[in-house]
């Protein structure tokens, strides 16, 4: 079943005619995804590569039947673009843009709620349901078809666990990209609920780093509501205290947010928790093998 | 991005926050100018670095004659001020703030933040003012007040009312109280910050509410619409190598170990500093070169962890999924041609064209170890470096 997108997605990129979004909306067709418009203001009527640009996110949807918006706009103007798909009635927007200003995401955030739709991101790599839909820029080769389900705040990390897992045959349900920014739009929570919910996922991968306390909320979810194991591995436990590195999101401040107390809290809750990155692919191969067991 | 106390004094005075006189002085002639220019009975000496804990440190003096800043001034420019914030290595203080000492009848705390946890704007006060407020909090927790501010409607005054009465601040104080909540607000959303701590906020014995310390801690990412803000950077607060890195599109973080590491992705960055520690050494930095590495950006990236002593070896772990493996190679080979890189230097890449990469290092005829895992990567140059 996969979670959030398949292969009967349609997909519109804001952004279309720039740098980022040509070169992942070109890809992403190029992977198999139905991309079936483009937005650009005031290219409207244009076309890339024979998908139809339109100069609004109403209007492409009208004429399209698109049901996921895929953002590369940059950043002094992404917070509109989405607000412009939320208010166009579009269910699932990913947000690719690293550098929003969070107040900026605050309104977005606002202005979101009670609206029918879901935000994945900012500053994510996007989600992927190995061979059916690809919707951001992580590189499709090294996906394969499977059972984990993989949900993580970043983005070259997330590609070494896929990786791990794809050479030793453990294919990947859907692959959830949440972001790096401290306020972002779908917490770990809610895609471990999803994937609870998906007959094709058997095992969860959480990859977490240091700031915010979204591990622990996972961790406090997971007791309660996850049968299926999960595999964890919190990025940044040489990280130190007060610097920032890399995600706005990813700064231990007041000593909250360390990467022990997420892994302490994730191991409390049955997580099966990594310290060496290198080992997430083996770890997820002995729980599957556990769970068989347990059968 | 951070800013001096005395910057943000200024910016609170742009917005009507009452802060004692004061002057910035860059040497001790300017002390002693500014201490001249101040009607006062008591002077209070300042060092302005980008850290808190500077009472504690010896970094905050009083004078109680004119005569007595000069010496102060002499005795606390150049001196390395290492407080529970800067580390062990401290920080170097160049610069002070001269100010006109105050009459303080109680301390409060105050600060609004930008709150991940709640997506909106929180304040913070306390009666327990000039104390570190971790501390008030693990203590006594019911002495601290949080209000969250709806982000698209703002703060209104009701708010600060309730606030007030909550602290039990006395009558005298609540017009200014309410006001001065809603000048430092409107500060945080023009100026994009995403923390305003005022600590003490004072209350003097005339009964006036008087922001005696300013720290302010700004947005990066909206830097590119705040060029005033932008313009009050210190680079001499910064590590010069992690300036010369933000020049360069690359994010730079100078720490204490001997393992240089390359990486894109702020994430796999972390992870590799934690492979790199499991594997017996300590990382002498984090560095992501993000996801339009280049062969300049490498080379860049290589002559920044170079002028770094401590690096004793140099680990290259990059997983392109856009950043093509090959461009890295080449930026490698090109940067072995300009940077003599006398440590052992092992790279692994993986992705996009991981084959002709590692193809292009093997046939460069450089001294370098390719890896194929990240763990045999780690490993290989902790060994390379014992």
């Amino acid at each position: 079943m996969s979670i959030l997108v398949n292969r009967n997605t349609r997909v519109l990129v804001q952004g279309i005619t720039g740098k980022e979004g040509s070169f992942h909306a070109s890809a992403g067709k190029a992977y198999g995804t139905k991309v079936v418009a483009g937005v650009t203001p005031g290219k409207g009527g244009t076309d890339f590569e024979g998908i139809p640009v339109f100069d609004t996110v109403e209007e492409a949807v009208e004429k399209t039947g698109a049901d996921v918006s895929l953002i590369f706009v940059p950043p002094p103007f992404a917070a509109d673009a989405i607000m412009e798909a939320a208010q166009a009635g579009v269910p699932l927007i990913i947000t690719i843009t690293e550098g929003i200003p969070v107040l900026d995401m605050m309104k977005v955030k606002r202005f979101l709620a009670g609206k029918p739709v879901r935000l994945i991101g900012p500053n994510c790599p996007g989600v992927i349901t190995p061979d059916e839909c690809k919707i951001g820029i992580m590189p499709g080769f090294i996906h394969k078809k499977g059972h984990v389900g993989v949900v993580s705040r970043s983005g070259t990390l997330t590609y070494e666990a896929v990786w791990q897992l794809t050479q030793r045959g453990l294919g990947q349900s859907t692959c959830v990209g949440i972001g790096g920014d401290p306020v972002n739009g779908t917490h770990f929570v809610d895609v471990l609920e999803m994937f609870e919910r998906d007959e094709e996922t058997e095992a969860i991968v959480l990859i977490g780093e240091i700031g915010g306390d979204a591990e622990e909320r996972a961790a406090e979810y997971i007791k309660k509501k996850v049968s299926k194991p999960v595999v964890a591995f919190i990025a940044g436990i040489t990280a130190p205290p007060g610097r920032r590195m890399g995600h706005a999101g990813a700064i231990i401040a007041g000593g909250k947010g360390t990467a022990a107390d997420k892994m302490a809290s994730l191991e409390s809750a049955g997580v099966f928790v990594v310290k060496n990155p290198a080992l997430i692919g083996e770890t997820v191969e002995k729980a599957l093998q556990k769970k068989k067991k347990k059968r | 991005m951070n800013i001096h106390e005395y910057q943000a004094k200024a910016l609170f005075a742009k917005y009507q926050i009452p802060v004692p006189n004061g002057k910035v002085a860059f040497s001790v002639e300017e002390a002693q100018s500014a201490a001249e220019s101040l009607q006062t009975k008591i002077w209070v000496v300042k060092a302005q670095i980008h850290a808190g804990g500077r009472g504690k440190a010896g970094g905050v003096k009083l004078a109680k004659r004119k005569e007595e800043v000069g010496p102060i001034a002499r005795e606390l420019l150049g001196k390395v001020l290492v407080t529970h914030q800067t580390g062990p290595q401290g920080k170097e203080v160049k610069k002070l703030l001269i100010e006109e000492g105050v009459d303080i009848e109680k301390e409060l705390y105050l600060s609004w933040v930008a709150d991940r946890a709640t997506g909106s704007v929180v304040l913070i006060a306390s009666t327990e003012g000039g104390m570190e407020i971790e501390e008030v909090a693990e203590r006594s927790p019911e002495k601290i007040v949080k209000l969250p501010v709806d982000p698209v409607f703002g703060y209104q005054p009701y708010q600060g009312r309730a606030v007030a009465f909550k602290l039990g601040l006395p009558r005298e104080v609540l017009g200014q109280w309410v006001g001065l909540l809603g000048n430092l607000y409107r500060l945080m959303i023009d100026k994009s910050a995403l923390q305003i701590e005022v600590n003490p906020l004072i209350i003097t014995k005339q009964n006036k509410l008087m922001a005696l310390d300013a720290k302010v801690n700004f947005d990066d990412n909206a830097l590119f619409r705040n060029e005033e803000i932008r313009l009050l950077r210190d680079l001499d607060e910064e590590d010069p190598l992690e300036t010369r890195a933000n020049q360069y599109g690359l994010n730079y973080v100078k720490l204490d170990g001997k393992i240089g590491c390359m990486v894109n992705g702020a994430g796999l960055a972390m992870a590799t500093m934690d492979v790199i520690k499991l594997a017996g050494a300590a990382p002498a930095n984090f560095l992501d070169v993000g996801g339009g590495a280049s062969k300049e950006t490498v080379k860049q990236a290589f002559q920044i962890l170079l002028a770094d002593p401590n690096v004793k070896g140099v680990f290259v772990n990059i997983f392109g999924g856009i950043v093509r493996c090959e461009r890295i190679a080449g930026g490698i080979i090109d940067a072995a041609k300009e940077v003599s890189i006398s440590v052992p230097l092992v790279v692994r890449l993986e992705g996009t064209n991981a084959k002709e990469a590692k193809q292009m290092l093997a046939e460069s005829g450089l001294d370098l170890t390719v890896a194929d895992t990240l763990w045999d990567g780690a490993q290989k140059v902790v060994a390379q470096v014992s």
